[in-house]
C-alpha cells in the first residue's frame, strides 16, 4: 500500500472532518448554566417576596439538576452526536417556568381563587414525567426512520387524539374550549401529543407525494397553481382544522395543525403558491367560523378592544358572554415592566388572576424582567427552532428533514400564537407556552418533541461509518481505463 | 431586603440570562459542522459554498490519475441538483451508497432511482470509483451511461434520475 491509499489523509491538515466532535461536554457545561439560572431566579423571588432565601432552594435546585443530569447521561449514552443546545435550552425554559409558577403560587390573590400553592410541585412532577418520556423516546427510538413505517397509523392515531375531546363522557369543556379529556382524575390535552404524531404522518405522506404536488402544476401570474386533484390533501387537512375550530372551539389547535401542514408542504415542494393558498384558506376559515361561533367572537372582541372588555368585566355585565379582564391586565403587566422590569417577585402579574400561570405566564416575565428579559426568552425559543431547522438541513434522508421541519415549525407556531395572543398582536387562543406554562400535557409532549429532534440530529451529525465496516470496498478491484 | 440588593439582583439576573443566550450563540458559531475548507493559494473556487448549480470550474476536470492525484484528491461529495441540493458528504475513505433504500448513505427520494442504485468508493490507489449497482434507469457520468466501475474525474457530474452529484476538492 502506497501513501496514496487514503486520499483524505493528505488533507487532514487543511480540510477538517465533518462533525466528528460529539460536543457532549459543551452540552454539560451549558446544562450546568441552565440549571444555575433558575436557581438564581428562585432565590431572587424568595428574597423579594419573603425576605429570605426560600427553604426549598436546595431541593428544588437538586431536583432540576438531577432531571437534567439524567437526561444528559442518556443523551451521552444513546445519542452521542446529538445537538448540544436543545437540551440546555429546553431545561432553562422549563426551570424559568417553574420559578414563575412558584412565584405566582405565593400570591395571596391567586391563593384566594385556587387551593394554595400546589401548582409548582405538580409542575415539577410533570417535568419529571416529561424527562422520563424524553428518555423513553431516546431509548426506544433507535432510528427516526422507523417512524416512516407508521405513516398511516400515525394519521389514524392523530385523528383519534384530536377527536377524543368530543367523545361524550370523556371530553371536558373547560372555559369554553373542548380540548381536554378527563382520565382517572387527570385532565389531558390530547392535542399536544397529536402535534408530534401528526408531524410523523405529514412527513411520511409528503415524502411520497411531494413530486406530484411540486411538479404537476401550471404557471399562472408568476405562481405555480397546483392541479385540482392535488388540492385534495390540503383541503382535507383544512376541513379537519375547521371542524376542530367549530366543535372544539379552539383557534390555537386548529391554527397549529393547518399551519404545520402548510409549512411542511412548502418545504417539501418549494412552491410559494402553497403558502398563499394556506393563508387564504385559513383566513377564510377563521372568518367564516368566527361569524357564528360566540366563543371565538368573544376572543376577537377582547383582542380588538381589551379596554372595553375590562370595563364590562368590572361592571359585571351579564349578557351571556364571559367578559374577561385578563387581556387588558396582561397588557398592563407588559407595560409596567418597561425595559428592565420590576424585578423577579416584585410585579403584580397576579392581577391577571385566572390562567396567570398557564396561558399568560409570559406576562409575568414581561413585567418582572421587562423587555430585556422577554427578548432573551423569545431568543431562547428562537434558538430551539433554529436548532430544529439546522437538524433538518443536516439530515440526509427526506423523511428526517420533513419531520424535523414539521416539529420545529409546530413549536415556532405555538410560541408565536401564544406570545402574539398574550401581547395583543393576534386574538388570544387557548394554547400554552411550551415548557414554561403550567400544564402537564404541554410539558410532557414538548419534552417528547425535543427527544425526537435529538434523535434526528444524532443520526444527521453522526460521522459516516469507518471504511472497514464495509467489506465490499475491499473485494472490488477496479480496472483502470 | 434592601432596595439596592434587589436592584443589583434584578440587573444581575438579566445579565446572566443574556450571557446564556450569548454563550449559546457562540456554541452555534463553533458548531458549523459542514465541511471546513481552508483555502489554499489560488484554489478559491473549490472553497465556494456548495449551492451553485453550475458545473465545476473547467480547470478541475480531467486531472485525475498519476502524480497529480495527491493534490487533486476530492474531499467531499456535493449534491448539485435534485431535492437534496446542497447536501455534502465528506469523503473519508468510506463507501458511499446511493439509492432509495433507507440505509443508503444518501437516500434519494426520486422515482427514477432504484433502491440500491449506485455506490462510490475509493480503490486501492485512492481513486474514487462510481459503480452502478444494476439500477433500472442507469447512472450517468457526464453524458455516458455507466456499464463498468469508472473512476470519477473531479467535478464531473454523476446523474441519477433527477439528482446530480459531483466530487469536489
Amino acid at each position: 500500500m502506497s501513501s496514496t491509499t487514503n486520499p483524505s489523509t493528505h488533507h487532514t491538515s487543511t480540510i477538517g472532518a465533518i462533525g466528528a466532535p460529539s460536543r457532549r461536554n459543551t452540552e454539560l457545561a451549558l446544562l450546568v448554566f441552565a440549571v444555575a439560572i433558575p436557581v438564581f431566579a428562585y432565590a431572587n423571588v424568595g428574597l423579594a417576596i419573603n425576605n429570605e432565601v426560600p427553604a426549598g432552594l436546595l431541593s428544588y435546585g437538586l431536583g432540576l439538576g438531577l432531571l437534567a443530569g439524567v437526561a444528559h447521561l442518556v443523551v451521552r449514552k444513546f445519542a452521542p452526536y446529538a445537538d448540544p443546545l436543545l437540551l440546555p435550552l429546553a431545561t432553562l425554559l422549563n426551570g424559568l417556568g417553574l420559578v414563575a409558577i412558584w412565584r405566582l403560587d405565593q400570591s395571596k390573590l391567586l391563593q384566594a381563587i385556587r387551593q394554595a400553592g400546589t401548582a409548582a410541585p405538580r409542575q415539577l412532577m410533570y417535568t419529571a414525567l416529561g424527562i422520563a418520556l424524553f428518555v423513553g423516546v431516546l431509548l426506544l427510538l433507535k432510528d427516526h426512520r422507523v417512524l416512516q413505517r407508521y405513516t398511516y397509523i400515525s394519521m389514524v392515531g392523530a385523528l383519534i387524539l384530536l377527536l377524543l375531546p368530543l367523545v361524550p363522557g370523556l371530553g371536558q369543556d373547560i372555559y369554553g374550549a373542548k380540548i381536554w379529556i378527563s382520565v382517572a382524575g387527570f385532565s389531558i390535552q390530547p392535542g399536544e401529543f397529536a402535534k408530534i404524531v401528526l408531524a410523523v404522518f405529514f412527513a411520511g405522506y409528503l415524502m411520497v407525494k411531494r413530486d406530484a404536488l411540486a411538479l404537476a402544476s401550471r404557471r399562472f401570474m408568476g405562481m405555480y397553481l397546483p392541479r385540482g386533484r392535488d388540492l385534495g390533501p390540503i383541503l382535507v387537512v383544512w376541513a379537519i382544522s375547521i371542524l376542530i375550530l367549530v366543535f372544539e372551539t379552539d383557534l390555537g389547535t386548529s391554527l397549529l395543525f393547518f399551519g404545520m401542514f402548510v409549512i411542511m408542504l412548502y418545504v417539501a415542494t418549494e412552491r410559494t403558491s402553497w403558502i398563499v393558498f394556506g393563508l387564504l384558506m385559513s383566513a377564510a376559515g377563521a372568518i367564516g367560523v368566527a361569524s357564528f361561533e360566540s366563543h371565538i367572537q368573544t376572543r376577537v372582541q377582547a383582542w380588538l378592544d381589551p379596554m372595553r372588555e375590562y370595563q364590562l368585566s368590572r361592571q359585571g355585565v351579564k349578557d351571556g358572554i364571559i367578559h374577561s379582564e385578563q387581556a387588558m391586565q396582561a397588557l398592563w403587566a407588559f407595560g409596567s415592566g418597561g425595559t428592565l422590569g420590576s424585578g423577579l417577585g416584585q410585579g403584580h402579574s397576579d392581577l391577571i388572576r385566572f390562567a396567570a400561570n398557564s396561558d399568560f405566564i409570559l406576562a409575568t416575565f414581561g413585567e418582572e424582567l421587562g423587555l430585556a428579559g422577554i427578548m432573551a426568552i423569545l431568543l431562547i425559543y428562537g434558538l430551539i427552532v433554529e436548532r430544529g431547522i439546522r437538524t433538518a438541513l443536516a439530515a440526509r434522508d427526506p423523511f428526517g428533514k420533513l419531520l424535523a421541519v414539521g416539529l420545529s415549525g409546530a413549536f415556532a407556531l405555538q410560541v408565536f400564537v401564544v406570545a402574539g395572543g398574550v401581547m395583543g398582536l393576534i386574538p388570544l387562543t387557548g394554547m400554552t407556552m411550551p415548557f414554561m406554562a403550567y400544564g402537564g400535557s404541554s410539558v410532557i409532549a414538548n419534552w417528547a418533541l425535543i427527544g425526537v429532534l435529538l434523535r434526528i440530529s444524532d443520526t444527521a451529525r453522526r460521522p459516516a461509518p469507518a471504511p472497514a465496516s464495509n467489506p465490499d470496498a475491499e473485494m472490488t478491484q477496479v480496472v483502470r481505463p | 431586603m434592601s432596595e439596592l440588593t434587589l436592584t443589583v439582583m434584578r440587573l444581575g439576573f438579566l445579565a446572566v440570562l443574556w450571557l446564556f443566550v450569548i454563550v449559546a450563540v457562540q456554541v452555534i458559531r463553533t458548531d458549523l459542522f459542514g465541511t471546513r475548507v481552508t483555502q489554499r493559494g489560488a484554489r478559491r473556487e473549490a472553497a465556494r459554498p456548495q449551492t451553485g448549480r453550475q458545473a465545476a470550474p473547467p480547470q478541475q476536470r480531467g486531472q485525475q490519475g498519476g502524480g497529480r492525484q495527491r493534490r487533486n484528491a476530492p474531499t467531499k461529495l456535493v449534491v448539485t441538483e435534485g431535492t437534496l441540493t446542497g447536501t455534502t458528504v465528506a469523503l473519508q475513505g468510506q463507501t458511499i451508497t446511493l439509492g432509495r433504500a433507507h440505509d443508503s448513505t444518501i437516500v434519494l427520494d426520486d422515482d427514477y432511482a432504484s433502491s440500491r442504485h449506485a455506490r462510490i468508493y475509493p480503490d486501492r490507489d485512492g481513486q474514487w470509483i462510481v459503480e452502478d449497482l444494476g439500477s433500472t434507469n442507469g447512472t450517468y457520468l457526464d453524458r455516458s451511461r455507466l456499464t463498468t466501475p469508472t473512476p470519477i474525474p473531479l467535478g464531473a457530474p454523476i446523474r441519477i434520475g433527477k439528482t446530480v452529484i459531483e466530487l469536489r476538492k
